[in-house]
């Protein structure tokens, strides 16, 4: 569905990306795990059309993103729910709803919107009872929540998500793995950027470990979930517990 | 008693013109986070062009509005398309500067067409002036605080119920959101432009009846306008509006009890005052930042 070859990012003159290739099919839920500036986010930004700068290939169901805006993006069926959640504050929770709905409205698919707000609101029923509220009055997971749900209501095949667990509670982003999961049984194909590696891999079927630009390691999500060299960098045990459980 | 009240009539005349003009720079600022110095311009333009179709060409005044409040939001996109969008470097001082250029530009641009005299047009409609508790009130300043508030209140039915309405909104809380969520926000910023150069015209069409326009006029009615905004609460549509009329008042009282010699002090003494104390204006929309 998604394949990317030999992606090289720019930012000025410095490449934040050098030259990484992954592929995400039909149905799947792909984490993209890492540290602060492995490149995760740059990739999220040369995808959903926020970075022009970038050469390689993305392709999306067979067709080149290079050049697109992110509006043609949306269009196109990616949704990015960017990194901090990125809302409206003084604005309802409905009119952020709405909002994410603005392609589909220019193109008069109103019936659609009604279809997927009503989808959105059983998904997440929380917002149903906030529906007039400025969004800002929000906690923080309910905020994670409509970021996901107004991403969601651009109807995409391809949800993209940067770092949904920041700043969440553990019961939270439970919670929130748990809607992606719903998500992708209903169809929906799901890449996740995430620093929280533990709860990104617990639901992911494949993920990719990113360092300084480059994947340096690709597999199944259980088999990266046991990789030692995962456990110590990215799964927050630290050297005396890795070594304890490797005596 | 009768003094203060034509004191507080002509207060509120000027109010409600530096109001419409005070929520075209609002309204662009909310935005763009840009202040357009040649906002006053499209008053002075929008006033001319009013003159030249009602007085040279004899259209009547309804059509004669229409055509110029159009006319001038298109330039209004061609200013941005020209002038705004092709700066390679687009930082907010740079921005302002331009509009400082084009704000000299397009005064010069009107000396040649219009000419250095002022010019004069009836009121909209002839009615003798009213008499209230031995004031007079103008007809054509009932005229204008009635345009003034209708504008007002499209605007905040624009902006809370139309889709495009609300897409502008969002672009101006977060331009990089309202872009990833599939808003336009280039073809939005060219539509704050011409909504923006469109109030404009409005202001120069309602108040042309009541002075002489001349091509010098803009520059005064962009400051006074921009110290309404300010005073308000930049960014804020019924802060501009409320701005616009305290304005006016006090500007006029301030003539009637004090001294003519204040009259534009006033406006500069009230920003700097505003400045001091209360920098996001009464009702402040935006957070205060220096760059």
């Amino acid at each position: 569905m998604l394949r990317i070859r030999n992606l090289k990012c720019f930012y000025g003159q410095i490449m934040a990306v050098k030259g990484i290739s992954l592929s995400v099919k039909e149905g799947e839920i792909i984490t993209l795990i890492g540290a602060n500036g492995s490149g995760k986010s740059t990739l999220m930004e040369a995808v959903s059309g926020i970075l022009p700068s970038w050469t390689g290939e993305i392709l999306f169901e067979g067709k080149n993103l290079k050049g697109m805006d992110p509006p043609a993006v949306v269009k196109s069926g990616i949704s990015l729910v960017p990194e901090g959640r990125l809302i409206f504050p003084p604005m309802s929770v409905h009119d952020n709803l709405i909002l994410g709905a603005y392609t589909m409205l220019k193109k008069k698919a109103r019936e659609e919107v009604r279809e997927t707000m009503e989808t959105v609101t059983d998904l997440f029923p929380i917002l149903k009872e906030r529906f007039e509220q400025p969004a800002g009055t929000l906690s923080g997971g309910e905020q994670q929540m409509l970021a996901i749900g107004r991403a969601l209501m651009a109807r995409p095949r391809l949800l993209l998500l940067d770092e949904p667990s920041m700043g969440l509670a553990p019961l939270i982003v439970e919670k929130i793995m748990g809607v992606l999961e719903t998500l992708r049984s209903k169809g929906l194909t799901i890449l996740i950027v995430e620093q929280n590696a533990q709860a990104a891999l617990s639901v992911a079927d494949r993920g990719y470990v990113f360092e300084t630009g480059s994947v340096v390691l690709e597999g199944a999500a259980d088999e990266l979930l046991a990789d030692k060299n995962v456990k110590r960098a990215y799964l927050g045990k630290d050297y005396e517990e890795f070594d304890d459980e490797n005596r | 008693m009768q003094e203060f009240l034509q004191y507080f009539f002509s207060g509120i005349t000027n109010g409600a013109i530096y109001a419409v003009i005070a929520i075209g720079f609002s309204m662009l600022y909310r935005s763009t986070d840009l202040i357009n110095f040649a906002h006053g311009e499209f008053v002075m333009i929008g006033a001319l062009t009013m003159v030249t179709l009602t007085m040279t060409l004899h259209v009547p005044v309804v059509p004669a509005f229409l055509i110029t409040v159009f006319g001038v939001a298109i330039l209004g996109l061609v200013f941005e398309r020209l002038a705004i969008r092709t700066v390679s470097r687009p930082e907010p001082i740079v921005l302002i500067i331009i509009t400082v250029g084009a704000s000299i530009f397009l005064r010069g641009l009107a000396m040649l067409i219009w000419g250095k005299d002022s010019h004069t047009m009836p009121p909209f409609t002839a009615h003798q002036p009213l008499d209230i508790a031995g004031a007079r009130l103008l007809t054509q300043s009932i005229w204008i605080v009635l345009i003034a508030i209708m504008v007002a209140a499209c605007l905040h039915f624009f902006y809370k119920r139309t889709l495009t309405g609300k897409a502008m909104h969002a672009c101006a809380i977060n331009k990089q959101a309202a872009w990833l969520v599939g808003i336009p926000s280039k073809l939005m910023t060219l539509l704050a432009f011409g909504l923006s150069t469109g109030m404009g015209a409005v202001a120069g069409i309602i108040i042309a009846p009541i002075t002489m326009p001349a091509y010098d006029m803009g520059s005064m009615l962009g400051l006074k306008g921009f110290c309404a905004a300010m005073l308000g609460g930049l960014g804020s549509l019924w802060g501009s509006v409320l701005g616009g009329f305290l304005l006016g008042i006090l500007e006029a009282l301030g003539v009637g009890f004090v001294s003519s010699g204040l009259k534009d002090a006033t406006a500069f003494l009230l920003l700097l005052l505003v400045l001091y104390f209360r920098p996001g204006g009464i009702i402040s929309a935006v957070k205060v930042k220096r760059f």
